[in-house]
Order: structure tokens, then C-alpha cells, then sequence
């Protein structure tokens, strides 16, 4: 893609203009910012279950996310994220507000408080809610896509998933599933090297994970995790082509795991040196380094850029943290569509085991 | 090979232990007591486990007897009863209890029914954390007892204190059969758990529950972390009420001691089941059966329970709180009872 002159609104790279790259740049920082102040609320005691950091992998979340139709309506693409990829939950029209809320348990966040994290689902977004079983959303994502070739409908499905869980049997069911039925999905892999502990090396004896998608006659491609135009490129190629009735695919997103697994993994298993080479590669300096250096980007643009997205997630936070807690018999509501769980007989008025 | 790890040292030491130390401590002992025992398990090596509980052991048995595993649940216990199936006696380690889930075909259909179909007994240990409280929303705090209570072929092990913990471990690794070990986080680094344990070599016997506390009163029959709500209810309704609970905790629930339960029912004539597990389909419905059955006569209450509500484990304080049976929910079944 040749550039062109950048104030005019037209491709410069990837197809993408400059107020488009500068979207990116801005999903890039406000994920990163949403994480720092996850990890400050967390420190202040607000936070009761696991933070999770996509420190290094964001560029995967975001340039993935932003080759999606992204809807407000239930009529665009749709993905099932991870905790490591709430770069596209935000994308795809996710709010911080509602992040904090689930991280920390507000009645007014869309779980209620019942659930954590980026578990939470709004399908007129795109958004479907993971769950922490590892490999379980690939054959959920099989079968929301497979309703889009069912229903005609020009719509796709990326399911998010650790490289550890491409360990897990339901995994390979889903993905062959997929495979099979040509459904319209791409599994967008994170392969940050780690399973919480676990080196690939210990998990898999392949080089590439494309290479599992391949035993299963999967189109795949390795992208650069820590380039958001490269991931950017190769979702679309891979969306396109589920788009266009050519089936599922896979697009492994290499980069690295630069926290530990959540706030309480020192990552005392980690050779600082790797890490080290890695902090080089940094997906906010590397693309910010490029805007500027192509003349996409100067200096000012990219820090105002950046502090409207920490004021955006901020004042998000700032919110969210005045929010109620919910009232605790709300653990009773909506176990089934038309009845939730009884109260407990000891907590009647008059406590009658009858009643139980 | 690197030397003992301090963890697993302290009852050498005369030291006390907390729960996670206990089972730390029996592992390793029948880890070295028998080099057929091995481990496997998702980050039990250089992490040495989520927990910590085989902090040490790597370095100490090596890459072969401790062997960090893919995330597949279904695959390392599958392993397991090959190994066991060759003579060797695995002991797996599920990261959160809440993941056997995959490995449910192959514990149900293939280990559980391993003796019966003539394919031999499996000497295999599953264990890992379970329980609620830790604020660890709907896949991190289950306790799954009763998706595998209803098998017949499995033992099911759930210590409430550091010496059965230990015991029970040791028991379990020495059992011909397929045994569950259920660990309750918020059991393993409570400091009131926290004892000196003997320094000969013991075992707590599978299928024996425990009377932790006499009473003429009522039968609390419980079990892991609601052994220590239910104590500390009795001591609400001795010092209040003077109503003299006796508690029995199961420490084994599968098989289940009626003897011992009948026995404290025969003697109370009332029956209160304490479970921190849902409700329906809950032992305590197993429980209340075999009482009926077996001293129905002695009964001069209507058998009852407290549990936790039926639906999943939810995340936030407040509702998990609500979720889970306390204390008062307790003291107020006691209560009706002793009325009744
Ligand atoms: C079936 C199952 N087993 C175990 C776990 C516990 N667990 C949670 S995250 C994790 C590691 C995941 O690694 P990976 O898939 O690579 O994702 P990453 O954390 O690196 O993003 C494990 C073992 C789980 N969630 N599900
Ligand atoms: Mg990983």
C-alpha cells in the first residue's frame, strides 16, 4: 500500500488513514492504562479476585479487534475475549466503566457482581462472555458461527485463546468442529509463550501453533503480536477469508507474557534477560516510534492522544469505585429464566424447614 | 538431587504445620517411602503447584517423578490409570478442583469401573483445592464431591484438620482404589489450623469419621471447612443456650460411615447435615436416607440441613456470603431443632 499524503484521509498503510491509526495508537494506550490503574485499585484493596495483565500483548488484542465490523446492534462480527485481550473488548465497544466493575464486583457492572473480570457478554456489541475452563469457548465459537453460515448471515467469530490451551481436548473438538463445518471463525492464538508457569517447550513439541490448525486442514498464519499492523493484516486476511465462505482459520499472534500469570505470580521462573528483550519490543513504543518516524504522528499528537485515554480510563475508574456492592441476596436471582434459588429456611422470618 | 525442602520439614523440626504443609509433608514422605508413587499436574514442578503444595519437590525427585504437564486435564488422568494399570502409583494434582470437569469421562467410565470390568484395581490419587470464599467467582470455589459420589469404584477424601490431612494423604497413596482428595483453600494456611504433628509415620483410615465434639443435644454431621463453622455454632449454643452439640466430621465421604453416624444419631435423636456444597442433590440427602433407614425409631426431630443455596458460585463478597451457609444459619437449625 503506497502512503499518501497524510492529512488528506486517505490509506497511508495497511488501508488504514491517519485518524484510523490514531485510533489504534489510542486503543493501544487506553488498554495499557486501564491495566496500570486495574493494578493501583488492586493495590488500594478494591479488587478481590485475580488481575490479569496484558502488558506486551496488546497490540494483539487491539489490531485483531480492529479488523472486526464492529456494531452496536447485534448485527456485526463478534468475539469471546480472554482477561489478555480487554484491548479488544474496549474495540469492540466494551466499556472501561463496565471493566471496572467486574474486577470490582459492583452491582452496577453487567454480571452483578456474579461474575469476574472480562467474563461478561453483550452480544449487541459482539461480545461473548469467556469462561475460565481453558479450550471450552473454541466449540461455543464453533457453533455462534456456524448459526451465522446457517442464517446467510455475512458475519464472523474470533475466539481468543491461550497458547496453554491448545493443551486441552476441547480445544481440538471445537477447532475441528469448525474445521469441518466451515464455519465462519478465526482463532485469534496468543502464543505469549506461557501457560502460567509452563514454557511452551513443555507443552507442545511444534515449532509453530499454526501447525495444529494445519493437522486440521485449517488456513493459518503467524503474525508479529507485538505489531498492531501486522496483526491488523493478518486478521483481515483471515476474516475475509472466513467472511467470504472459505472457512475457519487461525492467525497466532507470537509475543510474549511480560507479567506473571496474575498479581500474585512474581514470575520468579523468568530469565530477566528475556524479558528484557522483549520490553524492547514493545508494542505502545514500537508503533508510536513508527507514526512518528513515517510522519503519521508528531510528538504532540501521540501524548494528547494518550492523556485522553487515561482520563477516559480515570474518571472510568474513579466511577466505578464509588458504585455499590450488591446486596447479597441477589446470589438467589436468575438460576433458571423462570425461578432463581430459594432463600435459605435458616434466614425466613421464621425459620421453617418446610419452606425450604 | 537438592536436599529436603523446608516445608516439608517441620514436623521433623517439632514445628507446627497449617493444613497445605500437612498434605506437603504426607506427599513427600510417601514419595520417598515408595518410588512408585509420582506426581503429575499443571505447574506442580518449578512453581511447585498454585498453592505451593509441591513447593520443593522437584528438586528434590526430579523431572521424572514430578512431571509438569500440558493443561489436559482428561490426558494426565488418563496417564494415570495407564501407569497405575503398570504398577506405578500417580498422584495428580488438579490445579482448581473446579477443572476436573474435563476429566470426568475417564475418572467415571474408565478408572471407577476399572476393578469391576477385570482390568485391575488403580492405586491413583486425585487431588486438588475446592471451596468457596476466596472470592474466586463461579470456576474457582466449587466443591465437586457429588458429581463422583454417585460413582460406585471411588473413594472421596475431604480433611477438615493438619493431622487428618496428612494421615489422609498417606492413607489415600496407600489404597488400592481410586481415591479423590478434596482440599479446602480457605483450610490451608488458617493459622488456627496450624498444630505439631506426631513425627512417627501415620495414617488417618479412610472411612472412619471423627467425633470432634461430644453432645447430647443433636448430631451435626459435617465435613471440611464447615466442620469449623459448626464448632464454632456449638460453642454459640453451649454458651447461650446450653444446648450441647455433638459433631461428627466425615473426613471420608465416600464410603460414607454410617456406624458412626447412626451411632451419635441413636444417642442425640437429632440429625442436622452441614455442607458447604449445594443443596440439592447434596449429601445430606445420602445421609438423611441411611439415617432413616437405620434408626428411624431414635429420630425425634425431622432430619435437616444446611447448605449452600442452589446456583453457581457467584463472585462478589456480599453474594458469596449469601451463597454459603454461616455460622447463624447454623446456630438457627440447632435451634429449631433443640424446640422442635
Ligand atoms: C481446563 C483448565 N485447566 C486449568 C486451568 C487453570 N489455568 C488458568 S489459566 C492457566 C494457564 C493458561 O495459559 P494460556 O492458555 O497460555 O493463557 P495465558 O495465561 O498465557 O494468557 C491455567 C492452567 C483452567 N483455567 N482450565
Ligand atoms: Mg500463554
Amino acid at each position: 500500500m503506497p502512503a499518501t499524503n497524510p492529512t488528506d484521509g486517505t490509506a497511508l498503510v495497511a488501508g488504514l488513514a491517519e485518524s484510523q491509526l490514531h485510533e489504534l495508537y489510542y486503543a493501544l494506550v487506553r488498554a495499557r492504562a486501564a491495566e496500570e490503574r486495574l493494578e493501583v485499585l488492586h493495590k488500594q484493596g478494591h479488587v478481590g479476585g485475580g488481575v490479569y495483565r496484558s502488558l506486551g500483548q496488546e497490540a494483539g488484542a487491539v489490531g485483531a479487534a480492529y479488523a472486526l465490523n464492529r456494531r452496536s446492534d447485534g448485527s456485526g462480527d463478534i468475539i469471546a475475549q480472554t482477561v489478555r485481550a480487554c484491548g479488544a473488548l474496549f474495540l469492540m465497544g466494551g466499556k472501561p466503566l463496565d471493566f471496572f466493575r467486574q474486577y470490582l464486583a459492583r452491582a452496577t457492572g453487567p454480571t452483578g457482581g456474579k461474575e469476574a473480570n472480562v467474563h461478561w457478554v453483550d452480544y449487541r456489541r459482539g461480545l461473548v462472555g469467556p469462561v475460565s475452563p481453558l479450550g471450552t469457548m473454541v466449540g461455543v465459537m464453533a457453533g455462534i458461527t456456524l448459526s451465522f453460515r446457517l442464517k446467510q448471515e455475512p458475519r464472523v467469530g474470533l475466539v481468543f485463546c491461550g497458547d496453554g490451551a491448545t493443551s486441552t481436548g476441547a480445544w481440538h473438538e471445537g477447532l475441528n468442529l469448525a474445521a469441518v463445518q466451515r464455519c465462519p471463525m478465526v482463532l485469534m492464538l496468543e502464543a505469549n509463550q506461557w501457560a502460567f508457569s509452563t514454557p511452551t517447550r513443555k507443552t507442545t513439541r511444534l515449532e509453530s501453533f499454526t501447525r495444529k490448525a494445519a493437522g486440521y486442514g485449517l488456513h493459518a498464519e503467524s503474525v508479529d503480536g507485538t505489531d498492531v499492523l501486522d496483526v491488523y493484516e493478518g486478521t483481515k486476511r483471515a476474516v475475509d477469508r472466513a467472511r467470504a465462505g472459505q472457512g475457519a482459520g487461525m492467525v497466532e499472534m507470537r509475543y510474549y507474557r511480560r507479567k506473571g500469570h496474575a498479581q500474585h505470580d512474581n514470575q520468579e521462573y523468568v530469565d530477566p534477560a528475556e524479558l528484557k528483550v522483549w520490553e524492547e519490543r514493545d508494542p505502545i513504543t514500537r508503533f508510536g516510534a513508527r507514526l512518528l518516524s513515517e510522519g503519521w504522528a508528531t510528538q504532540e499528537s501521540l501524548a494528547a492522544l494518550k492523556a485522553r485515554a487515561e482520563d477516559e480510563v480515570r474518571l472510568a475508574a474513579e466511577q466505578a469505585v464509588g458504585e455499590p456492592a450488591p446486596e447479597g441476596v441477589h446470589a438467589l436471582d436468575a438460576v433458571y429464566t423462570d425461578r432463581g434459588a430459594k432463600t435459605p429456611w435458616t434466614r425466613l422470618e421464621q425459620p421453617d424447614p418446610t419452606q425450604a | 538431587m537438592g536436599g529436603k525442602p523446608d516445608n516439608v520439614t517441620k514436623t521433623e523440626r517439632r514445628e507446627p504445620v497449617t493444613l497445605l504443609e500437612a498434605i506437603s509433608e504426607g506427599l513427600f514422605e510417601e514419595m520417598e517411602r515408595d518410588e512408585r508413587v509420582f506426581m503429575m499436574g499443571e505447574d506442580i514442578g518449578v512453581y511447585g503447584g498454585a498453592f505451593k503444595v509441591t513447593r520443593g519437590f522437584l528438586d528434590h525427585f526430579g523431572e521424572d517423578r514430578v512431571i509438569d504437564t500440558p493443561i489436559s486435564e482428561s490426558g494426565f488422568t488418563g496417564a494415570a490409570a495407564g501407569a497405575a494399570h503398570m504398577g506405578l502409583r500417580p498422584v495428580v494434582e488438579m490445579q482448581f478442583m473446579d477443572f476436573i470437569s474435563p476429566a470426568y469421562d475417564v475418572i467415571t467410565n474408565y478408572i471407577a469401573t476399572s476393578l469391576y470390568r477385570g482390568s485391575g484395581p488403580l492405586p491413583l490419587v486425585i487431588r486438588g483445592p475446592v471451596g468457596g470464599g476466596n472470592r474466586g467467582g463461579p470456576f474457582h470455589s466449587q466443591n465437586v464431591e457429588m458429581a463422583f459420589f454417585h460413582t460406585p469404584g471411588l473413594k472421596i477424601v475431604y480433611p477438615s484438620t493438619a493431622y487428618d490431612a496428612k494421615g489422609l494423604v498417606k492413607a489415600a497413596i496407600r489404597d488400592d482404589n481410586p481415591v479423590i482428595i478434596e482440599e479446602h483453600k480457605g483450610l490451608y494456611r488458617a493459622p488456627f489450623l496450624r498444630e505439631v504433628l506426631p513425627e512417627n509415620d501415620y495414617i488417618v483410615p479412610l472411612g472412619k469419621a471423627n467425633v470432634v465434639r461430644e453432645g447430647s443435644g443433636l448430631t451435626v454431621v459435617t465435613y471440611g471447612l464447615m466442620v469449623h463453622k459448626s464448632v464454632e455454632a456449638a460453642e454459640v449454643l453451649h454458651q447461650e443456650d446450653g444446648f450441647e452439640v455433638e459433631i461428627l466430621d466425615l473426613r471420608t465421604l465416600l464410603p460414607l460411615d454410617d456406624e458412626t453416624i447412626v451411632e451419635s444419631v441413636k444417642k442425640t435423636g437429632r440429625l442436622l447435615v452441614v455442607h458447604e456444597d449445594t443443596r440439592t442433590g447434596g449429601i445430606a440427602g445420602e445421609i438423611a436416607m441411611r439415617v432413616s433407614e437405620k434408626a428411624f425409631e431414635w429420630l425425634d426431630a425431622p432430619m435437616l440441613r444446611v447448605t449452600a443455596i442452589d446456583a453457581p458460585v457467584p463472585y462478589a463478597g456480599a453474594l458469596e456470603d449469601y451463597f454459603l451457609p454461616q455460622v447463624e444459619d447454623i446456630v438457627t437449625a440447632a435451634r429449631y431443632l433443640a424446640a422442635y
